[in-house]
């Protein structure tokens, strides 16, 4: 991978918060001498604080007006910070070592119990920086909230510019924009293998839809599918085995089951209607899909093998595009009313349907690794952009682009970097 | 949709009724040649095929092969009356020349999510085939893909942009 650090493509705006936020001080981390290579103009705190604010969770404190900025356990004085009604506080420090190392060391404290929560030391390149604020974020993250974070992670999308489509990799904050490949031609349906080390993608470049996957390690690709007519969709099974895929040969979008190596195709459905957007469950089980075999386009679940169909949404005239869950429990997918198409969330015991996002162009609805928030693709004034909402519908995101505009957000499974 | 399906295929029917006695016979389609005019015949223009079946006439703007696009209406996957005449023309063509083939590119309005529109484009890249089918072009000759709402001919956001989008074109193989 390219170290781009420090550019970011997608700036993110906040829209909502939580009503509950959890106050934080983050004092800047001590620095032994400037780092070198200077990839990061950005102190690591400035990082994990945009990091906590930008999920809608926490309130950053202003720290700069407290005396005493304490870098170790020892000179902490807990009065300071309760008296600006921090509950929580981080302090650390970044070192240089000899080869063009970092040594990141930091301590999250509870100011009212005058405790340690977490402490964790790295030892670093200073192109990790980025990565390793995002890690330490994830950890106070999870410390304070009991939900595993989700900074260190990645996300997907389509950029256009210029007339060019390029299918883009990026940090889950917009920084790092790396582009996998480009095309003149569209590229569609990113979608991340479970491990997350390669991503298997639509693209025209041949005149019509052809299904690769390609390694992001590597970044070498091969062609899942190329049969006659249309392949498209592609759904990773939970293994990472198989993918579900959509072929049309001469006929409608029908769904099809294909070894990750391109072999074994297998038909699972057999209907004169459009059968399409396949996603597995998380145990492997059964399949989620789009079909319009009942007169408009509704979610079904289907078993793995095919057969035994249910169909699962019931309200309105048109709900495609099902993502589910890590955790099993609920179906994001989109949901068209009076013109408006945005982001529904179902509750698959109870069924209860919640009509999460408030803007009016949604597609590609993707769940963050914590199950927390959904990003999606929506557009503004003729502009695609992303967005994200959280499940509970109090956090909003928009994160725009600065050149062209931005479609197909895929976000990444947890990583193991 | 599914009633557009069993229209479709209702559709489909008649034309087996009405049409399979023009098709074996090798008179020009009366329609066609209304369209085309009084000055060319397309019976007798065939001119020289290329390494893929391709002759002139496909692209002299005089003759209807010349035209490749198929309007539909909202939500619909139905070819009309007034897009016979071209996909008739484009069946006789296919007949006398076996070497060609077509790819029919189905293509959506903006509305709605790009994977869903693929699917229904498709839709309506078959229902070019299934009419080329029903005048006995074998599928051996013909491919339907579908790009969705990936490539408008307009990109406004009025109906008459919409409209343009939402065709099926058909392109030979070898152009």
């Amino acid at each position: 991978m390219l170290p781009m650090v420090g550019k970011a493509a997608l700036t993110v705006e906040i829209v909502g918060g939580a009503q509950q936020q959890i106050p934080i001080a983050i004092v800047p981390f001590a620095q032994n001498a400037p780092i070198p290579d200077a990839v990061s103009q950005d102190n690591i705190s400035t990082i994990i604080g945009a990091d906590l604010r930008r999920s809608g969770l926490f309130r950053v404190l202003e720290t700069r007006g407290v005396a005493n900025q304490p870098s170790t356990v020892a000179d902490v004085r807990y009065a300071e910070w309760a008296s600006i009604q921090a509950q929580a506080l981080t302090i650390g420090t970044v070192e240089t070592l000899p080869g063009n190392r970092l040594k990141v060391s930091f301590r999250l404290l509870d100011v009212l119990k005058q405790n340690q929560l977490a402490g964790v030391e790295y030892n670093i390149t200073p192109a990790q920086l980025r990565i390793t604020a995002h890690k330490i974020a994830d950890i106070i993250y999870e410390k304070l909230t009991g939900e595993k974070g989700v900074f260190a992670t990645r996300i997907s999308y389509v950029s256009k510019a210029n007339g060019r489509y390029s299918l883009q990799v990026a940090d889950a904050d917009g920084y790092n924009p790396q582009s996998v490949v480009s095309s003149l031609e569209p590229i569609i349906s990113p979608s991340w293998s479970p491990d997350g080390t390669k991503l298997a993608y639509v693209s025209f470049e041949k005149k019509k839809p052809i299904i690769y996957v390609q390694s992001l390690v590597s970044g070498q690709r091969y062609v899942l599918a190329n049969f006659k007519g249309n392949n498209s969709a592609p759904s990773w099974s939970p293994d990472g085995k198989r993918l579900a895929i959509v072929l049309t040969y001469g006929a409608n979008s029908q769904i099809y089951a294909i070894d990750a190596d391109g072999t074994n195709l297998r038909q699972l459905t057999k209907s004169s209607a459009i059968d399409t957007e396949p996603v597995w469950s998380a145990d492997a089980s059964a399949i989620y899909f789009t079909s319009d075999r009942g007169g408009s386009p509704q979610i079904y679940k289907m078993s793995a093998s095919g057969g035994d169909v249910k169909r699962i949404t019931f309200d309105g005239a048109y709900n495609v595009s099902p993502r589910l869950s890590n955790d099993g429990k609920s179906l994001a997918y989109i949901r068209q009313e009076q013109g408006r198409f945005r982001v529904a969330l179902q509750d698959l015991a109870s069924g209860q349907v919640q009509v999460l996002s408030d803007t009016s162009l949604d597609e590609s609805p993707s769940f963050a690794p914590n199950n927390r928030m959904i990003l999606y693709a929506t557009s503004v004034n003729r502009k695609g952009t992303l967005a994200a909402v959280s499940t509970d519908g109090r956090v909003k995101q928009r994160l725009n682009e600065a050149i062209g505009d931005v479609r197909e957000p895929a976000w990444s499974p947890a990583l193991n970097n | 949709m599914k009633r557009n399906i069993l229209v479709s295929a209702l559709l489909a029917m008649m034309l087996v009724a009405c049409s399979s006695k023009p098709v074996k016979d090798t008179t020009p389609a009366p329609v066609a040649d209304k369209s085309v005019g009084t000055t060319t015949d397309t019976g007798s223009t065939t001119g020289l095929e290329n390494d893929y079946g391709l002759t002139s006439e496909l692209t002299d703007p005089s003759n209807i092969l010349s035209k490749r696009s198929v309007y539909f209406a909202y939500d619909k996957d139905e070819v009309t009356a007034e897009y016979r005449p071209l996909v008739e023309a484009h069946a006789k063509y296919l007949l006398a020349h076996s070497k060609a083939k077509v790819i029919l590119q189905g293509n959506t309005d903006e509305r709605g999510t790009r994977e869903y529109n693929l699917s229904l484009g498709q839709r309506r890249a078959v229902a070019v085939k299934s009419v080329l089918n029903v005048l006995g072009v074998q599928d051996s000759q013909i491919e339907t893909v579908s790009f969705g709402e990936e490539k408008p001919q307009a990109t406004g956001t009025d109906e008459a942009s919409f409209s343009k989008n939402r065709r099926t074109d058909i392109v030979y193989v070898g152009e």
